[in-house]
């Protein structure tokens, strides 16, 4: 993994700690992300990849800790820094969109001054200051007429809308990196793309990298540049953005990718169902202690019994599996 | 009862009595204490005294309005001082979480399980009669339900993305509790401040009679109670009026306070 990345993360653990021995939650997690760069993290509903966010961002609440490893953001180790260390980078050089843009917002606040607010906190400006910036915010994410919205409170817009302002105030201060956690799930298909492709442009006009947590695989190939896999708590496979979904090496984005419906496979392959992955993801307290997709893998064999090492592909490609393709 | 009805009735009731009081000195036919004069005492109600005289010959109406006066006053101040005491506890319990919950559940077990009353005539007796005394004993006591309430109404809200996302944009605590979650729990506690008004001033008239409240002479509807029960006999309106004012008032802030609950909770609306 390169080196020079804004976001450097090695062996990153995150555990349940609970009565009796912490619980593994994610296991070594490594990734880095290049400045400017659209990373992809990618896996199922409890594979870790919402922790490994919070864990960035500072925000793990009791029973989750961190228990190992090393985050260096802009050079900086993030798990040595006091509380109001990473207030201060919170919002300002790392900044992140949720799921639900019903609920992200205060709903007893106008949009224009929970946008203004950041300026506030983060630059010090003065109210009217403020004020401006904010319209200038609510402008660069394309919302009509922003001297008049500016005024509107959260239940008077629409979820796409909602969206929109959650990116004013997270991009507000141009950070260096915007953590979007499945931002798109809880819209509309229609505006999905457009909120899409509203971040990635006011990314690239900023110089903002984004780690774009998704479980849609299709989204993460099409707009990210790197992409990782996570299973179990692993990342099981780290891949140009393209080469994973034509050559996916890990049995488990082999199954992912075949899941996905495409137009006109089905009648082609004369199948009547998609493609499915046998069985559940384990709990947390049942990993197997070998590979950890080798109950649910048919290329499983006497091997898998033992933790796999993570092997290089070419172009500084990853993947954690001893019978990869 | 239609809806509205109370919010109406009891901000009638408690506006009337805010005037009435604050207008005391042009109202009041003659003034509270210095007019004492045995020769006139007891005398019924009439043309003279509209609501008689007591036993040192005063005017009770005249008394009745100033002692409006004290009463709003000491409810108010209590209240003020029990909603911050008990808010700032239920909200950083709520909020923070940990021992620091543990420690507050303890303390508002603990007060909720002494009548108020008992515990305020203790302070009272180490504090000693005097309106500051019942200030401080009146307000540390009664702050419980709106702890309670608000650590019960942070615990639902601080689940909510918007409380997560002022964290992950960089506020500390301190503005998420005051700036984020109060603002959005303030409707219940609305409530039970407008009907800790009510409880107050009832507290407020109980300690007077006993003894232990405002000082005579100055008027207090609880001391005018107090010094009427020797006459209730023979001089009934010297107890009924001071009762009747207490009774309404009270009333007043609870119908206000239902009438607030009804208005300020979307999922009530329309149930009656």
């Amino acid at each position: 993994m390169n080196g020079d990345g804004i976001l450097d993360v090695q062996d990153l653990s995150i555990s349940l700690i609970g009565e009796g021995a912490p619980v593994g939650a994610t296991d070594k997690v490594s990734f880095s992300i290049g400045r400017g760069e659209v990373f992809g993290l990618v896996g199922e509903s409890g594979c870790g990849k919402s922790l490994c966010a919070l864990a960035i961002a500072g925000l793990l609440r009791a029973p989750m800790a961190v228990t190992g490893g090393r985050m260096m953001f802009e050079g900086r180790d993030l798990n040595t820094l006091t509380p109001s260390a990473l207030r201060a980078l919170r919002g300002n050089r790392i900044s992140m969109i949720f799921q639900e843009p019903m609920t992200a917002l205060n709903p007893l606040m106008t949009v224009g001054d929970q946008i203004g607010e950041m300026f506030v906190l983060h630059r010090g400006l003065g109210a009217r200051a403020a004020r401006m910036k904010a319209i200038e915010a609510l402008e660069q994410v394309q919302v009509s007429s922003p001297e008049r919205r500016i005024n509107a409170y959260p239940h008077q817009l629409s979820g796409g809308m909602r969206q929109r302002v959650m990116i004013a105030i997270a991009l507000a201060c141009d950070p260096a990196l915007l953590i979007a956690d499945e931002p798109t799930t809880a819209l509309d298909v229609t505006i999905q793309a457009e909120i899409v492709e509203l971040v990635l442009d006011l990314c690239r006009a900023k110089g903002t990298a984004v780690m774009m947590i998704s479980h849609d695989l299709g989204l993460v190939a099409r707009i990210c540049n790197r992409v990782a896999v996570m299973y179990a708590g692993q990342i099981v496979e780290e891949r140009n953005a393209g080469a994973i979904f034509t050559v996916p090496a890990h049995p488990y984005t082999r199954g992912l990718v075949e899941a996905l419906p495409r137009l006109g496979r089905r009648l082609e392959r004369g199948q009547e169902r998609l493609a499915e992955i046998g069985g559940v993801v384990p709990a947390l307290r049942d990993f197997p202690t070998g590979c950890r997709f080798a109950p649910r893998c048919a290329r499983a064999t006497a091997a898998c019994a033992v933790p796999p090492t993570i092997l290089a592909l070419s172009d500084g490609d990853q993947v954690r599996c001893v019978h990869h393709v | 009862m239609k809806a509205g009805a109370n919010l109406y009735l009891g901000g009638g009731i408690i506006l009337s009595v805010t005037l009435l009081a604050i207008c005391a000195p042009l109202l009041a036919p003659y003034h509270p204490v210095t007019s004492a004069n045995l020769m006139y005492a007891e005398e019924p109600p009439g043309a003279a005294f509209w609501m008689g005289t007591d036993e040192q010959g005063r005017d009770i109406l005249s008394r009745i309005l100033y002692g409006a006066r004290i009463s709003l006053f000491i409810g108010l101040a209590v209240q003020v001082m029990n909603t911050i005491i008990g808010v700032s506890l239920g909200l950083s319990a709520g909020y923070i979480g940990g021992w620091w919950d543990e420690a507050v559940q303890g303390l508002t077990n603990l007060m909720l399980s002494i009548p108020t009353i008992v515990f305020a005539l203790a302070l009272m007796a180490v504090l000693g009669p005097g309106l500051l005394s019942l200030l401080i004993a009146l307000g540390m006591t009664d702050w419980a339900y709106s702890c309670r309430i608000s650590r019960a109404q942070v615990l639902t809200q601080k689940s909510l993305n918007y409380v997560q996302s002022a964290r992950t944009m960089g506020f500390g605590p301190v503005h998420v509790m005051f700036r984020e979650l109060l603002p959005n729990i303030g409707g219940p506690l609305i409530v039970v401040a407008t009907m800790g008004i009510g409880s107050a001033i009832m507290a407020e008239a109980a300690l007077s009679f006993l003894g232990l409240g405002v000082v005579p002479p100055a008027p207090s509807w609880g001391g005018m109670l107090s010094s009427a029960r020797e006459q209730l006999m023979v001089a009934p309106w010297v107890a009924i009026f001071p009762g009747l004012a207490l009774f309404l008032t009270v009333l007043g802030f609870n119908l206000l306070g239902d009438g607030l609950r009804d208005s300020l909770d979307p999922q009530g609306r329309g149930r009656k």
